[in-house]
Order: structure tokens, then C-alpha cells, then sequence
């Protein structure tokens, strides 16, 4: 999983019809200090974030794990919401 | 898998359900010489690591197998804690 900041939401009428119901948001990674680096994905939300909080995102084949997005066309989904992060030993 | 070195943990009260009862740590990917490679990732924890320790750890959906649970959100998981490596170039144990 990588940490992200959710920067906006996307809307999407015409879209893939098992896409029905999912919220899209984009999310620019971070790194461990929150500083934005240079990639950005739109994921599906699974655990109801909003713009400006500090997500964990899983990508690839693992997030069709989710009740929602099995057997669908998703390669990335917000799995987690951060409250805290310690970096203890670099 | 890779080898890497966890360096902290995150907190998420707000998680999938399928992952409530599971510790999230940050782990730095290392080579064989337990030297950094690249960006740091986020992984569960299956086998009780800590700070400081050097793990291996599974990618993609592989990482769901070690989780007692059918179906998860993971890309990543911590599934061995390293006490030694041996190879050609070098033999070192654990820094």
C-alpha cells in the first residue's frame, strides 16, 4: 500500500456499467514526511474518505478484494484512513 | 518477496472491515546487503514485527493468502521475520 493525500473527487457519467455507484477520488502520493510527490491515482473509496485526508491506498489485482469492487474493472482502492504515523527507526 | 526493515507504524481506525484487528507497519525495501531501495511501503503485519526489524514481506494478491480472512485490501504483507541472510557476495547477520 502507498500513503496518499485525497486532492478531489472525479465524476463520470458514461463509465463501465459494473462502475454503477462507485465514489472516485484522486489521490497524489505522499511521502512518510507528507511531503506530495508525483503520482497520482483516481481509486475507488471503500472506507469513506473526503478531500484532504491522508489515506492508505492498495493497488493492483488486491483491490478487487473488497465486497464492492470483486470481479471488477478497479486497480486501485482507499483502504484505510490515517490517523497517525511514527517513524521510529529509519 | 523482498527483503526489507520496518521503520514505524501508522494508525487507521477507519479501515476496511475486513482489516479491523491487523497492525499496519512501514517497511523499508532493502537489498541483499540490507541496504535502502527505494520508497518506503505500507504493509500488515501477519507474524507480530516490530521497529527496527529486518522481515520479508509478499506483494499483489499473495498478500491476502496469510490473512484469516476470505477476501482483504492488501497489496502487501509482512509474512517472516529475517535472523540471518547468507549469500556469494557477502555473509552478514542480522544489522
Amino acid at each position: 500500500m502507498f500513503l496518499g493525500r485525497v486532492i478531489g473527487t472525479v465524476w463520470s457519467t458514461k463509465k463501465d456499467e459494473n462502475l454503477v455507484g462507485a465514489k472516485f477520488l484522486i489521490v497524489r502520493e505522499i511521502s512518510l514526511e507528507l511531503k506530495e510527490k508525483d503520482r497520482f491515482v483516481v481509486a475507488v473509496d471503500s472506507v469513506g474518505a473526503g478531500e484532504g485526508e491522508v489515506v492508505l491506498v492498495a493497488t493492483g489485482s488486491s483491490s478487487r478484494m473488497t465486497s464492492f469492487t470483486k470481479d471488477k474493472p478497479v486497480d486501485a482502492v482507499i483502504m484505510g484512513i490515517v490517523d497517525k504515523l511514527d517513524v521510529s527507526d529509519k | 518477496m523482498f527483503l526489507g526493515k520496518v521503520i514505524g507504524n501508522i494508525w487507521a481506525t477507519r479501515k476496511h472491515p475486513s482489516l479491523s484487528s491487523f497492525k499496519l507497519m512501514i517497511v523499508q525495501p532493502l537489498n541483499g546487503e540490507f541496504e535502502k531501495s527505494g520508497d518506503p511501503i505500507i504493509a500488515v503485519d501477519t507474524v507480530g514485527s516490530g521497529p527496527g526489524e529486518i522481515i520479508y514481506y509478499i506483494t499483489a494478491s499473495e498478500a491476502v493468502i496469510p490473512l484469516p480472512v476470505d477476501t482483504a485490501p492488501v497489496d502487501a504483507s509482512i509474512v517472516g521475520i529475517v535472523d540471518s541472510v547468507n549469500s556469494a557476495k557477502s555473509s552478514k547477520k542480522k544489522p
